[in-house]
This record gives structure tokens, C-alpha cells and sequence, in this order.
């Protein structure tokens, strides 16, 4: 007597330990395996394309923050890149190099948080993610010294960042740097080898390379596919063209070549942080900028390399003091295009790490 | 460094191809017809000298007399970028073609100007609110949205 | 689409219904619930005998909550961090953040909520058995913060629960979070002398 069997359904719904957030799949399952996937968002929709119609440029600033909130000031940095394109500003090379480094710490510690919790959907607990939490704890300090906030910084301005540095920041972020080579270590030593992560990830849900071009995937999920495509090296923006780093480029596109891209590209920041504490110039930190910027009638699409993927802000400007656009380019919402492709007839449970190592962030997603 | 190529060079070349779809090339973009957009981009991405395989943006605004929608093309092989532009007079019922099966990411992207400002894209798979929920009215990103 | 054909609704009827309770708790949502503050009142304490049982009861309920993780937006990091290494929330006995409302005594509502997310936040709400306490943390959850005039964002989640404590911030601190928490435990034991 044959058994007869048939798909169905399941939510995982808004609520749900491992989706990072409020993020909804119906997916079709045949037994354990995907047939069928279909991704519901909009749970965290605020409208905030809405809001900067009618908030000048500089109070968009503080909106922005709220989009990647675990990398904020690179959110910052990419808005007021944007808004100095279009008004044609040039900032102090202080602003430019504190800007970088900024940034360059905000990517190691969003790499962290990534492969934390990708290891978490593993199975690992929260282990890793308490590993990790302590050198964010740290790098969280240094933030409090700069700009009194913990997660959400509103630091950079247009034409420059704020405030100046404090005395005890810069002996202080030189001690992070030099320690954090034997972390990275640590935690390569502890995973890198486990059976149960090689098991789990190496040759599970590839994403091909056309298909990566395709669908326009940008950073790490990009470049795990085997393209080198770096907006730092291929369109580099402030002043990255001075440092010396490489791009890690993975191989076969599985779960395991974007956690090791991850966490070299952490190790290639540590280099870039270096030079830049090395070469850190005085001066001023902000340009003159008039309160109420007015740039010229015109557009830009002005984008960077931020840890998630390609960044990007469109403004059209109609010479007022608020933006006639603001059109924000998500990463996670187009990188989360691959989704259905690369999990169908795997596992519900690689279904779960698959939609972690493509590390999304529901701020940004929603706007 | 990524250089963003001459717009009237590359009309002139979308002219050869398809003629009468280019309205306007200046500084910033290329506009073409609704009509053509999908020749027009198809003939962009198979070209092997222009080879746009990456779609980085699609984005819509909403000037009061006609919907834009602006395309950011990249090529990954050549390292070059360019602006390419449609334009939609309707204001009741704006339509414009899908460029969904030339690059995938499209998809999620139309779907969110169709949720948002209530562009109508033919030949898209599945064309509903992404961001909002059904029964939501209104579109709310349209300059006359109170 | 293929999911359609393994659905017993279709699909569109499935986001059509959830639009239709979007809406519906739209419109019945349109002043906020007030706040069970009674507890606050100094009067009682005085004038009411409670036995020592109930009393030992309340006070072992309020050190031993279980949170339930609700984490919406930005918050949600910071609530991660009260509950990490460095800013311990196991010394208050609330070590194990639960997943399922079944299991849990203590709502935290951390990040901005939509209309959209709405319902489930109710739904959830509602299936918390009783006793329950909701912390409303950050201004997203208190008022709509940085967002309150936008056309999908709840201006409060008072809207639709009732809220115990409000912990202001953007985001709070970890350490205003463990005071709204200390807040929560002198509700609960208050709450038993009140009752009896």
C-alpha cells in the first residue's frame, strides 16, 4: 500500500526566534524539504522615504540611523556622501580620515554580529554571540566617548563629523586595534575547523555567480559567489584610495564562503584602521556649511561599501531646504532576491542558517 | 575608478539600434520612451562594448506633470555606469513595461514603486504591495498624498 | 506562482483577510488604553493587612520573571545587551528570555510598531496567560518617536495594550531598562497588597 503525501504550507511568522528580526516566509514544504518559498515584509514600515520629504537635510540625518541599526554611522556616512556630491563640499582631511575610521570599526563589528548570530541559528546558542558582544562592548565605549550614544550616533554632519575626538580616544582605539588580531584568531580557532560547522555549511545552498550578477547582491553575498566587486577598490569614495588592502573573494558561493569572507574582511579592516590611525592629521572637522543647506537644482545617486552590500541614497534636489526625493537602495532587500533560489530542495533547517549568512537587517529592508 | 559614460554617445548608439526612442540625452541621463524601454535594454545589456549586467537602482519620483522612473546601470566587466530614464504622462493609470526578465532585481523593486507610488509595470510575475498591506488606499509616496 | 497550488486558500484571499483586521484594529484603535496605574496610590499600603503568604508569593513572582523576547527595531540591540555579559540581567532572575507567549510573564516591547504588525502583537498579547506586565521600551513604543507622523506607524502601543511601565530613551540605555525592570518588581509585590 503506497503512502500518499502532500505539501503544505508554513508560516513563520512575524514572530519567530531566528528570523532577526520581523520578517515573515510562507514556505511549501514537502516533508523536511523546500519546494516553495515566498517572503512577507513590510511588518517594520515607517515611511521613512515620507518623513525626509519634509525635514531638511540635516534633520534626515538622525532618520537615517535608524535604518541599519547595527552599523549606524555607516548609514550616516553614506546620506551625507550623497548630500556633499550634490552640493559639491569638500571636508577637512581630519573629517575625512575620523569618517574612515568610523566606518572601518562599525564593519568589524557588524562582521562580528553576523557570523555571531549566524552561529546562533546553528545551534551554538548564544555562545559566539556573547564571544563577540564582549569586543562590541569595547568599541561601544570608544563610540560613548565621541558621541555620548551607544547604538544610534548621529555623528557625521555635512561636511565633516560633528565633534573632534577627546584626548583619551585615540590611545584607547589604539589598544582596541592592537588586540583585536588575537580575537579574530580566537574565534577562527574555535569555528573555523568545527566539524559541525564544516558539515552544515560547506556545499550547502550555493548561489551561482550569473545568478549573483543578476540580481544585483552586493557585498560579502556578492563576493562569496567568486566576483570581485569592492565599491572601496572598484569606485573608491572619501579617501580609500590611500590605503593598502585586498578584497576577500570566495570561491563556490555556500554558506561557508560568506561566513569566511566575513570574517576576513574583518581582518583586512584591522589593516586599513593602522594606516589610518597612523597617518591621522589635526585640523578642522567640519566644513563652513550653511545652516539650511540649499544645494542646486539637480540629482545624485551617490553609493558605498557598506558591511551589509552597496549602500546607496538618490536625492533629487529642487533647491529648497528639504530634499524633493530621497530614495533609499537597500542591500538586504536585494541581496534577499537569491533566497528562493538558493534553498529550494534543501532543508527547513538550512533554509534557517541560508537566510542568516545572507545577514539582513529588517531597518533597512522596510525603511 | 567607475566613469560614467557620455550620454549623447551612447544615444547615438541606441539610436542606430532602435530609432525614435531617445527623447532627451543631457549631462546626467539618457530619457527614452515607455514604449521602447525594453528594446532599449535589452540592446544595453547584450551589447558586448556596453554589457550593463548589473542593475544597481530603480527608483521613481513623482514631478507633478509625469511619473520618472530612473534605472542606475553598472557593467562589472568594463567598470562603466550609466543613467537611463523613462517617462509616464498618465496620472490615472501609469504603466511601464518590466525589465524583471532582463535583470532580476527588479523584481522586489517594482514592486515597491507600484506599492508606493501605484506605477503599473506589464510583465511582472507577481505585481502586488510589498511594504503595505492589501486594502491599504492610497498610494502613499505620490507628492498628493496628504 | 506554484505556492498557489498547495495553499487551501489562495493566497490573495489570505492577504485580503489580513488586510481586513489591519484595517479593523485601525479604526477601533483610535484612543489609548489607560495605564493600570492604581498601584501608584500611597493610601493603600497603609490601611490594608495582607498575610504573610501572599506577600512571600508576590515577592518570589517579581524576582523570577520570564521576559518574553519581542524585539522589534533598534531596541531590540540594546535589550540583547541588558541581557549579555556586561550588563547582566540573570542577577534579577530573568536569565531565560522565552520565545513562546505561553511560557512567559513579562512582555518587553522594544522598536517602533507598524499597523501592520498590529494584530500579531495583539494576538500574542492575548495569548500570555495571566499574570502579565508589559515594559513599553524606547519612544518608538511610547509614543511613535522620531516616526509618530508617519502613515503606518502606531503612535504608542498603548493603542493596543495596556502598558505597566514606559522606559523613554532612543534607545534607553541598559541601565534605564534594569530601572524600569526594578520598577516592574515593586508593581508586582504592591499589586498583591492592593488586591487583598
Amino acid at each position: 500500500m503506497a503512502i500518499r503525501t502532500e505539501p503544505f504550507i508554513l508560516n513563520m511568522g512575524p514572530q519567530h526566534p531566528s528570523t532577526h528580526g520581523v520578517f515573515r516566509m510562507r514556505v511549501t514544504l514537502d516533508g523536511e524539504v523546500v519546494v516553495d518559498l515566498e517572503p512577507v515584509i513590510g511588518y517594520l514600515h515607517r515611511g521613512i522615504e515620507k518623513l525626509g520629504e519634509t525635514r531638511t537635510y540635516t534633520q534626515i540625518i538622525p532618520l537615517t540611523d535608524r535604518l541599519d541599526y547595527v552599523a549606524s554611522m555607516t548609514n550616516n556616512f553614506a546620506y551625507v556622501l550623497a548630500v556633499e556630491k550634490l552640493a559639491g563640499i569638500e571636508i577637512p582631511e581630519r573629517a575625512e580620515y575620523l569618517r574612515i575610521i568610523m566606518a572601518e570599526t562599525m564593519r568589524i563589528s557588524s562582521h562580528l554580529m553576523a557570523v555571531g548570530f549566524f552561529l546562533n541559528d546553528l545551534g551554538a546558542m548564544m555562545t559566539p554571540v556573547l564571544y563577540m558582544w564582549r569586543e562590541r562592548e569595547k568599541l561601544l565605549d570608544l563610540y560613548e566617548m565621541v558621541c555620548g550614544q551607544r547604538l544610534t550616533y548621529n555623528y557625521m554632519r555635512i561636511g565633516g563629523v560633528s565633534q573632534d575626538v577627546p584626548e583619551e580616544f585615540m590611545p584607547a582605539m589604539k589598544k582596541w586595534v592592537a588586540e583585536m588580531p588575537r580575537f579574530i584568531d580566537e574565534y577562527d580557532q574555535l569555528l573555523a575547523q568545527n566539524e559541525i560547522l564544516l558539515a552544515r555549511t560547506k556545499g550547502v545552498c550555493i548561489l551561482p555567480r550569473d545568478t549573483a550578477i543578476n540580481i544585483a547582491a552586493s557585498g560579502p553575498v556578492l563576493r562569496a559567489s567568486g566576483v570581485k566587486w569592492d565599491l572601496r577598490k572598484a569606485d573608491p569614495y572619501s579617501i580609500y584610495a590611500r590605503f593598502d588592502f585586498e578584497v576577500p573573494v570566495g570561491t563556490v558561493g555556500d554558506n561557508y564562503d560568506r561566513y569566511w569572507v566575513r570574517m576576513q574582511e574583518a581582518r583586512q579592516s584591522i589593516r586599513i584602521l593602522e594606516q589610518a590611525i597612523a597617518q591621522l592629521p589635526e585640523g578642522e572637522v567640519c566644513a563652513k556649511v550653511p545652516h539650511l543647506l540649499r544645494p542646486p537644482v539637480g540629482e545624485v545617486y551617490g553609493h558605498i561599501e557598506a558591511p551589509k552590500g552597496e549602500l546607496g541614497f538618490y536625492l533629487v534636489s529642487d533647491n529648497s531646504i528639504a530634499p524633493y526625493r530621497f530614495h533609499i537602495r537597500p542591500p538586504t532587500l536585494i541581496n534577499l532576491t537569491a533566497l528562493k533560489d538558493m534553498v529550494i530542495g534543501w532543508k527547513v533547517a538550512d533554509l534557517i542558517i541560508t537566510f542568516g549568512s545572507i545577514d539582513v537587517c529588517l531597518g533597512e529592508i522596510d525603511r | 575608478m567607475t566613469v560614467a559614460l557620455k550620454c549623447e554617445q551612447v544615444a547615438k548608439k541606441i539610436v542606430k539600434a532602435s530609432p525614435g526612442a531617445v527623447i532627451a540625452a543631457d549631462s546626467t541621463a539618457i530619457v527614452v520612451k515607455s514604449e521602447s524601454l525594453y528594446q532599449v535594454a535589452e540592446f544595453l545589456k547584450n551589447t558586448p562594448a556596453l554589457g550593463f549586467d548589473y542593475l544597481a537602482n530603480l527608483t521613481a519620483v513623482d514631478y507633478l506633470d509625469y511619473f520618472e522612473v530612473v534605472y542606475n546601470l553598472v557593467s562589472l566587466q568594463h567598470n562603466h555606469s550609466l543613467v537611463l530614464k523613462t517617462r509616464c504622462r498618465d496620472r490615472d493609470k501609469p504603466a511601464v513595461p518590466s525589465v524583471v526578465s532582463l535583470w532580476r532585481s527588479a523584481d522586489f523593486q517594482e514592486r515597491e514603486i507600484y506599492d508606493l507610488m501605484g506605477i503599473v509595470f506589464d510583465g511582472h510575475p507577481n505585481l502586488k504591495r510589498l511594504l503595505l498591506w492589501e486594502g491599504f488606499v492610497g498610494h502613499p509616496l505620490r507628492r498628493d498624498y496628504l | 506562482m506554484e505556492i498557489e497550488k498547495y495553499s487551501m486558500t489562495p493566497l490573495n484571499e489570505i492577504d485580503a483577510a489580513e488586510g481586513l483586521r489591519i484595517s479593523s484594529l485601525m479604526a477601533a484603535s483610535q484612543h489609548p488604553i489607560p495605564d493600570p496605574d492604581s498601584w501608584l496610590d500611597e493610601e493603600i499600603s497603609r490601611n490594608v493587612l495582607v498575610t504573610t503568604v501572599d506577600y512571600v508569593l508576590d515577592w518570589a513572582r517579581s524576582r523570577s520573571i520570564f521576559p518574553l523576547m519581542f524585539g522589534l527595531a533598534c531596541c531590540a540591540f540594546e535589550m540583547i545587551g541588558t541581557a549579555a555579559s556586561r550588563f547582566d540581567i540573570s542577577r534579577f532572575g530573568m536569565d531565560i528570555f522565552r520565545w513562546s507567549p505561553r511560557q512567559a510573564d513579562l512582555m518587553i516591547v522594544a522598536g517602533t510598531l507598524t499597523w501592520k504588525m498590529a494584530p500579531a502583537v495583539k494576538l500574542v498579547y492575548e495569548q500570555m496567560p495571566e499574570p502579565k506586565w508589559v515594559i513599553a521600551m524606547g519612544q518608538c513604543s511610547i509614543s511613535g518617536g522620531p516616526f509618530k507622523e508617519s502613515y503606518s506607524v502606531v503612535p504608542g502601543i498603548n493603542r493596543i495594550i495596556p502598558v505597566d511601565v514606559y522606559v523613554p530613551g532612543c534607545p534607553p540605555r541598559p541601565e534605564s531598562l534594569l530601572y524600569g525592570i526594578t520598577k516592574i518588581h515593586q508593581k508586582i509585590v504592591k499589586e498583591s497588597i492592593k488586591r487583598a
